[in-house]
């Protein structure tokens, strides 16, 4: 092997949170970036385009997201870990080729670094509305699975743990950061590269069995092992509806059996997926549900709040997508209200209402800056009033907007 | 009366997933001749058989890719170049062939197409040209001759379709070459050469379409339609690439040819195996 850089920067650093991210996708593994330069995630490719050849793994700029996205699917089916990093206008350029991932059962890791959208919107300023995007971006019944950072170290710690998921579930993993995660310069402890845990690609053994179907899950993870191209194994993968040969399959059971395996793959194992952090709820009567950069400002409305008197708590997300159902409504049975506090208009929200047994109240901005704490220490106010005496009676259907 | 059989199995038998047949094509389609030359270039080519992967877009040479007994890569429309170039960076060691057809390289995918031959990565890609969107029932695209009557051009195509060989010289292509799909022996060996070449090649193949092109334009059957190409083809290897563009007159030549094979510096990003090793087993 010759001379290269290490692989895994271990030690105490100093770095963004995009630049973590990419330290991250080094230490899990990645050998392949398809990228096109997109403000605020560009750093992320800046930092692969240096370090990707060194240590013997590839980065390319592509012509668009389109390519991207796809180029990193081809990567991954080629047999390497890879990655792209985008932010909002490309995230929707990559809709379609996500579906093709979540289709061809491709593992793969999406970086959106959210910027203030709707369309070109705020290219250099923070927001959080890509969240259903997200969820819901590309066609048909699919499952996501979506992990949201707040904070350097976390930058680097779930593209680790994003690309065990992808490998785990052989589903497509999107990292929704935000901006001013992304640009936030902290602290990263990196582990040694012996301590980094991998979940091994469950391949395809070789020889193949005389009646290999490379689309059949083997086991109650519904995951099928993957084929490598290049053995002689012969697979056909294709973005049609196909049966468990890979054929393409136009009749109704087989449409059927296929889109249901690969939502129940994650469907019925959300336990290996979602993670939250519970913060001050042991004697909270009021719950604030964030993620990401808001969660930081919320900590402050936490303490603005128990200075007032106010016993409020933080249900922080760290898993967005399969949304944390169970933990949400655990929660909202032991607090009077819940505030949601996101940058944008209500997308968790809508959530947490859907699950919440307390009334739910919103803390929204569209973004353009961090969440002011004052705004949620305002909801939170109204949250404690609601809440009082009998405060479980409705969710409230009136969100808080300011600013 | 029952025929004598001369031979129970095909020599590219193998190379095709003969479980899957017949093939979803147009009687008079010229698809099953391009797939026949690939199978007999794929074993021609001299690279073991396992080493071939396809990749096809969508559309009716999309379904390509499904009938080839190889790893094969059924993409998402236009984006079959980007795929391909994604499994050779990652895996030099495949052969990469892209087969699809003239709107999915060439519209939706067409900012895939010229940036691979400006890049000069190893990629062989096989366009089958029938002048039309055949699989959604024969709609003009960016090949279709002026003039042509089709489902969306119902006064006749008024747009300059593209010159593929043209665009892809320019582009950087360091292997260019167009036949019909009756040219068997020379597209075979057309794409046997391609196959071999480092570097970005495009092969271009004119395919009747009887049923979404040929019908719209009066040209007959699929044999009619192959006539109608034969007849006008003349072969011209050193033809000005400029003047190689196609119209449906009569009177004017269909030039086909080997056209550009020149050598440039290919595209050098690749995974490296070693790398592979270290993260699979740790520090090295």
């Amino acid at each position: 092997m010759p001379a290269t850089e290490q692989r895994v920067l271990t030690g105490n650093q100093f770095m963004n949170g995009d630049t973590a991210c990419a330290e991250g996708a080094l230490a899990a593994g990645c050998l392949y970036f398809g990228g096109y330069p997109i403000t605020p995630s560009t750093e992320v490719a800046e930092r692969l385009a240096r370090r990707l050849p060194a240590v013997g793994g590839a980065y390319v700029q592509m012509e668009d997201e389109l390519g991207s996205i796809t180029s990193v699917i081809g990567a991954a089916w080629g047999g390497v870990r890879s990655m792209t990093a985008t932010s909002g206008p490309g995230f929707s350029l990559m809709m379609e080729a996500i579906g093709l991932a979540a289709m061809t059962e491709t593992p793969c890791v999406i970086v959106n670094v959210m910027r203030g959208g709707p369309s070109t919107g705020l290219p250099t300023l923070v927001a959080q509305a890509d969240v259903m995007q997200a969820r819901w971006g590309s066609h048909g019944d699919i499952q996501a699975i979506a992990l949201a950072p707040s904070s350097c170290q976390e930058m680097f710690d779930l593209t680790v743990r994003a690309f065990n998921l992808a490998d785990r579930f052989r589903h497509p993993v999107i990292i929704l950061a935000d901006e001013a995660i992304g640009h936030l310069t902290e602290r990263v402890v990196i582990p040694a590269a012996k301590d980094i845990v991998r979940t091994p690609r469950r391949m395809q053994p070789i020889p193949i069995p005389v009646a290999y179907e490379p689309f059949r899950a083997p086991d109650s993870t519904l995951v099928p092992l993957m084929p490598a191209p290049g053995k002689g194994i012969g697979a056909h993968v294709t973005s049609l509806t196909h049966d468990e040969r890979g054929y393409p399959a136009t009749d109704a059971p087989a449409h059927d059996r296929l889109v249901r395996r690969l939502y129940d793959k994650i469907a019925l194992h959300t336990d290996e997926i979602i993670d939250v952090e519970e913060v001050g709820l042991e004697d909270a009567e009021i719950a604030v549900v964030t993620f990401g950069s808001t969660s930081r400002t919320a900590k402050r409305a936490v303490s603005m709040a128990r200075e007032a008197g106010i016993r409020a708590g933080i249900l922080r997300l760290i898993t967005l997508w399969p949304f944390p159902e169970e933990q949400v409504r655990a929660v909202s049975q032991r607090v009077n209200a819940i505030v949601v506090a996101e940058l944008n208009l209500g997308q968790v929200r809508r959530e947490v209402e859907r699950v919440s047994a307390a009334p739910v109240l919103g803390a929204h901005h569209a973004g353009g800056a961090l969440m002011p704490p004052e705004i949620i220490f305002q909801s939170i106010k109204e949250a404690a009033r609601h809440g009082q005496g009998n405060g479980r009676r409705s969710a409230s259907d009136r969100p808080l907007t300011a600013v | 009366m029952a025929r004598e059989m001369v031979a129970d199995r095909h020599p590219t038998d193998l190379l095709l997933r003969s479980d899957r047949l017949p093939h979803i094509w147009c009687p008079g389609c010229g698809l099953g001749s391009v797939m026949s030359c690939y199978t007999d270039a794929v074993q021609a080519s001299g690279i073991p058989v396992p080493l071939h992967v396809a990749v096809s877009g969508i559309g009716c040479t999309g379904r390509v890719a499904g009938y080839l007994s190889l790893d094969s890569f059924h993409t998402t429309h236009g984006r079959a170049i980007p795929y391909a170039l994604g499994l050779k960076v990652a895996n030099p060691e495949l052969q990469v062939t892209v087969i699809s057809g003239d709107g999915d390289l060439s519209a939706i995918g067409g900012n895939h197409l010229i940036h691979a031959a400006r890049r000069n990565i190893d990629l062989t890609v096989i366009c089958v040209n029938n002048f039309n969107y055949g699989m959604t029932g024969g709609q003009a695209g960016p090949t279709t001759p002026r003039g042509a009557t089709t489902s969306t051009t119902p006064n006749g195509n008024y747009e300059e379709p593209f010159n593929l060989p043209h665009l892809l010289a320019t582009a950087g292509a360091v292997y260019i070459s167009r036949w019909t799909s009756l040219h068997v022996r020379q597209l075979r060996e057309s794409m046997r050469v391609a196959i071999k070449k480092p570097g970005f090649s495009f092969v271009e193949v004119l395919s009747p379409c009887p049923v979404g092109f040929g019908k719209a334009n009066d040209l007959g059957e699929g044999r009619d339609e192959m006539w109608f190409y034969r007849r006008r083809s003349i072969v011209d290897d050193n033809a000005n690439l400029a003047d190689v563009g196609l119209s449906m007159s009569e009177d004017e030549p269909i030039v086909l040819g080997n056209f550009v094979n020149r050598d440039r510096a290919p595209f050098r990003p690749a995974v490296e195996k070693w790398a592979i090793e270290e993260v699979l087993h740790g520090e090295a």
